[in-house]
């Protein structure tokens, strides 16, 4: 049997082999062997403009399927311009596979053009990194890198390809085992710890969920809304975690943190028993971490024993698969349910109240105004729109905040955002990845005009493939978090915070070929984001918000929830 | 107080440079650094001495552990173990010392590797602080050059070495993705 094939070709039967079906790139000298391969592959390239946002688009295609997002730059300057996603898909645990070409074997450590250190530069911000050193080691490499990048704690993998190994010739015979024996996974949970904690919950007064993004990775959202109706418990969602729980579920509460609502970190600082799911009490969610869920007794599950302790030390600690300790712990809880349930019942009842007080007593703003757009009018309406359903991504600041207060996500997976790197430019790229993932699906994404910015070659992008994104500026002519913490923190002294050049949009899209509009008053925004809507193609609204607006709640940087700011400062004196 | 971690890890590229690397990052200094292969020679063994924040020790043990190269790490601070260091001095002397060099040699054990008309070079080994005071007195007899191997240790109690088995790839693993994350 001859087959007898090109590394290149190799490598493209192995991603095959791994179930990829697109991957997005930009080629470069020592990538010529590859992309003459895909020349005649089925397996499909999307041509990006840049490759920062070909590591963006393969994490948009990751976080909206769960699949491994693959994307491909060239050696030197391609690598490099890879890792602000690789580090991004590091902090949020997402599962890409980057392949980059390297200069020949021969010439690396001759600083021959386009040489660059990749497996050195990306050993940090990488789960792990590989360099292929000779067309042997190829097929073992790319599976094991699709194994680390998918299982466990999810994240970036590497794979650093000298052009050479691309152009060797050699036998393929499908590699049908990995072995690493240093990998250490830890699935299970311990069953004593998980009944343990069935026991914890039923004893708690004020039970409290906490659940972040390992939910929607591990694919445990049954599993969640299973726990939260059986005991009946309220329940918050991470910026990461959004859609876990359907965010139209009676028991959502919303998400905590730095510009959580009220009653999310009202109830994370007053509860008793807080069950901490594929969460990593980052600074944003618990603010000053001394004075976070005082207290609390922390039930903390987690895949990664490196988050366990991290940054609060739980009183029951349970390393696992968040779901399948979920489905254990479903099992205790039922067990446990007869002889437990009367006994705090009137504690949890009066709790639910003062949950629901806290609700009603500081609800998310949702102000409008006759005479401009309100930031919150905007995001209400983008919720109306996509009822829980559509997939929307975001770049980073007050419009990321906004979003995530206001839109429902009614199923995981639909919340795309850079949430630990808080990486500008991440959402029409991210946008791109998700949609060529769901092509069934509806996409926004709602972008600052500042981040739009730094992602406007991707227009291109979205314009040759035809994807329907409904693209949202949210124009403030700010950078607005930067200039809401200058107004805050920096006596009001504004220092480039103000974008005061923002392209036409209609021009700019009708550049592209495709339709776009700039709207500021109140009454054209329904019938605006409708037609964005209804339109097949692409389109791209500018929409002229407030310029003054800010992010409200608040718990300002290294505070308490005790310290949380309500809302804009009244006026001092009118003399 | 110095943290002393012990690794075994894939004898492979890079594999050293993750392991420090976490230590970097977080901006610790290395006092010492050993690794050598072991009786398999696809692994190392590494010994590290570190100042970390004791609050900080069992975070850095667990990323150490997390990284896919590192078969085990395990800190040897506060569990049954030996350490010891090596040390090469020269030390430079005058006719009429030399007797009394070697006597003070002897009572440390020391070994005389090479002898020239204006010195020695030694070789001592032993418990770091003991070579501390070889050090001392040695440099009290003239000037001295000093290269320390650095600490390598040996855990006195046999834990458990957890590996991962061989698992099936991708098209070959008919159930569910491995442990839900693929759940597309």
């Amino acid at each position: 049997m001859s087959n007898l094939m090109s590394g290149a070709k190799m490598l493209l039967e192995c991603l095959a082999k791994e179930g990829v079906d697109c991957f997005f790139g930009y080629p470069g000298g020592v990538t010529l062997p590859l992309y003459d391969a895909i020349y005649d592959h089925p397996i499909r390239h999307i041509l990006v403009r840049h490759e920062e946002n070909a590591c963006f688009a393969a994490e948009g295609y990751a976080r909206a399927t769960g699949k491994v997002g693959v994307c491909c730059a060239t050696s030197g300057p391609g690598a490099t311009n890879l890792v602000t996603g690789l580090v991004d898909a590091m902090m949020d645990s997402i599962p890409i596979v980057a392949i980059t070409g390297q200069v020949p074997t021969k010439l690396i450590g001759s600083d021959a053009f386009q040489e660059a250190d990749t497996f050195g530069i990306t050993r940090s911000c990488t789960k792990h990194n590989f360099m292929v050193q000779k067309l042997d080691e190829l097929q073992q490499i790319v599976h094991e890198a699709f194994y680390i990048a998918s299982s466990g704690r999810p994240g970036p993998v590497l794979v650093d390809i000298p052009k050479d190994v691309f152009l060797a010739q050699g036998h393929y015979a499908p590699v049908n085992t990995i072995h690493l024996p240093g990998y250490k996974v830890f699935t299970e949970g311990h069953a004593g710890q998980i009944r343990r904690a069935a026991q914890m919950i039923w004893d708690a007064e004020r039970p409290w969920v906490y659940a972040g993004g390992g939910i929607i990775a591990a694919g445990a959202s049954e599993e969640l809304r299973q726990l939260v109706e059986i005991v009946d418990m309220p329940a918050v969602c991470t910026l990461m975690g959004l859609g876990a729980l359907s965010s139209d579920h009676p028991n959502f509460v919303s998400m905590p943190g730095m510009h959580g609502s009220y009653a999310a970190n009202m109830g994370m600082s007053n509860c008793d028993v807080m069950i901490a799911l594929g969460v990593r009490f980052d600074d944003r969610v618990t603010g000053r971490i001394a004075a976070f869920a005082p207290n609390a007794k922390v039930i903390h599950v987690d895949i990664d024993p490196a988050e366990i302790g991290k940054n609060r030390a739980p009183d029951l600690p349970i390393v696992g698969d968040v779901k399948r300790v979920l489905q254990k712990m479903l099992r205790n809880v039922e067990e446990l349910k007869p002889a437990n349930v009367e006994k705090n019942a009137a504690s949890r009842r009066a709790w639910w109240k003062q949950v629901r007080g806290w609700k009603e007593e500081h609800p998310l703003a949702r102000p409008t105004s006759d005479t401009e757009i309100k930031p919150q009018h905007l995001m209400a309406e983008i919720d109306r729109l996509s009822g829980g359903q559509a997939i929307v991504t975001s770049d980073v600041g007050q419009h990321q905040m906004w979003g995530a207060q206001l839109i429902r996500f009614n199923e995981p997976r639909l919340w795309i955002n850079s949430g630990g790197l808080g990486a500008m430019g991440f959402g029409l790229p991210s946008a791109i990845g998700a949609q060529f993932a769901r092509p069934d699906k509806l996409v926004f994404t709602i972008v600052g005009d500042g981040g739009f910015q730094m992602s406007i070659p991707e227009l291109a992008t979205v314009a040759s493939y035809g994807l329907p994104i409904k693209i949202i500026v949210m124009n403030n002519g700010y950078l607005g978090m930067i200039r809401q913490w200058q107004e805050l923190f920096y006596n009001n002294r504004l220092c480039s915070a103000q974008l005061d050049c923002f392209p036409d949009a209609e021009k700019l899209a009708g550049a592209y070929g495709f339709k776009g509009r700039t709207i500021d008053k109140p009454h054209e925004l329904a019938s605006a984001l409708e037609e964005a809507v209804r339109e097949p193609g692409p389109y791209l609204l500018n929409v002229r918000v407030s310029p003054n607006e800010n992010v409200y709640p608040m718990i300002p940087a290294g505070c308490a929830v005790n310290e949380m700011v309500l809302g804009p400062p009244e006026p001092v004196g009118a003399a | 107080m110095l943290q002393v971690i012990s690794l075994l890890l894939e004898n492979k590229p890079g594999a050293l440079l993750r392991v420090t690397g976490l230590l970097s990052a977080r901006g610790y200094n290395i006092e010492s650094l050993t690794v050598a292969r072991t009786l398999d020679p696809e692994l190392s063994r590494m010994t590290i001495v570190v100042d970390v924040d004791p609050a900080l020790r069992s975070q850095v043990i667990k990323q150490m552990n997390k990284l896919i190269n590192v078969l085990q790490a395990v800190d040897l601070t506060e569990t049954p173990s030996v350490c010891r260091d090596m040390v090469l001095v020269r030390v430079r002397t005058v006719q009429e010392s030399r007797t009394a060099v070697l006597k003070e040699a002897e009572i440390f054990g020391a070994r005389v590797i090479s002898s020239a008309v204006d010195g020695f070079v030694l070789e001592a080994s032993g418990a770091p602080e003991k070579l501390e005071e070889f050090i001392q007195v040695m440099r009290s007899y003239g000037e001295s050059d000093v290269t320390r191997a650095g600490t390598v240790a040996m855990s006195l109690e046999t834990k458990k070495l957890r590996l991962q088995p061989p698992v099936p790839t991708r098209a070959d693993a008919k159930l569910e993705q491995t442990n839900g994350v693929l759940n597309a």
